[in-house]
């Protein structure tokens, strides 16, 4: 039996089932975000240092480690787009970005709320926030290339350019950063030891960020899917869904 | 293929030097731009001295960052970056030689006035050899990822902008390790580590951007 591999890297075919998988993962999105904010508001002990501050942390991580692995698949998606010529793929990059964007500049923005009560400071130029905030730079940049070029094509191919340069840059800017100031905790979850945070804590912010991923998957497939229409608008499959609306 | 590294890098050369305003136009951006900085701060020499390292930086970045726009322009216009593209010779050898005539004609001359306005900043000669050496091997970097830049946004609109949004992020490295030296050696600290890491990028640059470049001009011109 053979396996029609690229069947659904046609915007034709992955239209309908992207349409079908939207509920499924925004139904997801909302299970796990209701269950993880009932355990890291109502569940979770108040931490003895931080008292009830710290629960930001429960939207302010899941995020920070969101905008990060947007950032990836991004690339991800670019670098397959560019090496198999697949459409479908430089879209789904197109579709990521935005809410890449808008996770870093959730982090952000809890990260300041948060450190406001615990540093005194509303922004502290420290490692993780200044290269939180170069990825935000990052990201606009990849939408501002993307938005200023007519020509969808050469949009995707010089986006996804931009997005393997990035990536190339990103480890290299952490370090540079990280070694010209660190005040920042510690990384809250370290693969290896044994968590530090009780385990009500993990499973909140675990919950939390499986939201956020089943979020994202809802999100990024509504963006590709308006994203489809407005490139294939002479297309037959597009003019024949928009007569079956009609009739 | 040495000849045709050589012949490009000639004839960039020979451009550069029929349109001396366009060279001027970098070097008088770097001395205005580090000029205001006393203005707006006050002529205090131990505050100076402090923040001269990033101020004589950040300037540097912005004069290399201004002349990027016209790198691969004017081929562009007159139709000689497609018979580049066209050439027999790999695309990225021909980059490779653009970029380092931007360099001869932008950054070098940058790297040369800097110790002076390093003086205005009332930075000690031990910190001025270290700012030059810190320049000589920063800003090379800085040429070729700019290229890539200056390549992705080619006949776009709004380009001049868009290269800083798409340029400068990916600055920042070479920024805190060139002012991380120049600050060492004013504490007294040894400055090799820095220039180490200075040197790292500019070598890694080497090897990755041009590719980089070819690619987006291949995607810029079809």
């Amino acid at each position: 039996m053979s396996i029609h591999w690229f069947k659904y890297s046609s915007p034709q075919t992955f239209y309908p089932l992207a349409g079908k998988m939207i509920p499924w993962f925004a139904w997801l999105a909302t299970i796990f975000l209701v269950a993880g904010l009932y355990i890291s508001f109502a569940i979770a002990p108040t931490d003895f240092q931080q008292g009830e501050a710290y629960r930001i942390i429960f939207v302010h991580v899941p995020a920070a480690w969101m905008s990060m692995v947007i950032y990836i698949v991004m690339a991800a998606w670019a670098a397959l787009g560019l090496a198999l010529n697949a459409r479908l793929s430089a879209m789904m990059a197109q579709a990521l970005a935005p809410t890449g964007a808008i996770f870093t500049l959730l982090a952000l923005v809890t990260g300041s709320l948060w450190g406001k009560p615990m540093w005194g400071a509303w922004w502290v130029w420290d490692a993780r926030l200044t290269s939180e905030l170069i990825l935000l730079f990052l990201y606009l940049g990849f939408i501002a290339l993307q938005s200023s070029i007519d020509d969808p094509r050469r949009a995707d191919r010089a986006g996804a350019l931009l997005a393997l340069v990035g990536v190339v840059n990103v480890p290299i800017i952490y370090f540079s950063v990280k070694w010209w100031n660190t005040l920042h905790q510690g990384s809250s979850i370290n693969m290896g030891a044994a968590p530090k945070m009780a385990m009500t804590m993990l499973t909140g912010m675990l919950l939390m960020a499986l939201a956020f991923w089943m979020y994202t998957i809802a999100v990024a497939l509504m963006r590709v899917r308006c994203i489809m229409l407005e490139r294939e608008r002479s297309s037959d499959w597009v003019k024949a869904l928009s007569v079956g609306v009609k009739s | 293929m040495n000849n045709a590294w050589l012949t490009v890098l000639k004839r960039d050369l020979l451009l550069a030097l029929r349109r001396r305003s366009d060279v001027a136009t970098t070097l008088f951006f770097f001395l205005i731009v580090s000029s205001l900085f006393p203005l707006g701060i006050g002529p205090e020499p131990a505050v100076l001295s402090s923040i001269a390292p990033g101020v004589l930086w950040v300037a540097a970045l912005l004069a290399g960052m201004i002349s990027l726009t016209r790198l691969f322009a004017a081929d562009f216009e007159d139709g000689s970056l497609e018979q580049m593209l066209l050439a027999p010779q790999p695309l990225t050898l021909l980059v490779t030689a653009k970029v380092f005539a931007h360099w001869l004609v932008c950054g070098l001359p940058v790297v040369l006035l800097a110790p002076l306005i390093g003086l205005q900043y009332a930075l000690p000669g031990d910190a001025l050899l270290v700012l030059v050496w810190a320049l000589l091997l920063g800003t090379p970097a800085l040429s070729l990822i700019g290229a890539i830049g200056a390549a992705l946004t080619l006949g776009v609109r709004g380009s001049g902008l868009l290269v800083a949004l798409l340029v400068l992020p990916l600055y920042i490295p070479v920024l805190i390790f060139g002012a991380g030296a120049v600050a060492a050696s004013q504490n007294g600290m040894s400055a090799q580590a820095h220039l180490s890491l200075l040197a790292a990028c500019s070598l890694l640059a080497l090897v990755l951007a041009p590719m980089a470049t070819a690619a987006a001009l291949k995607v810029s011109v079809e």
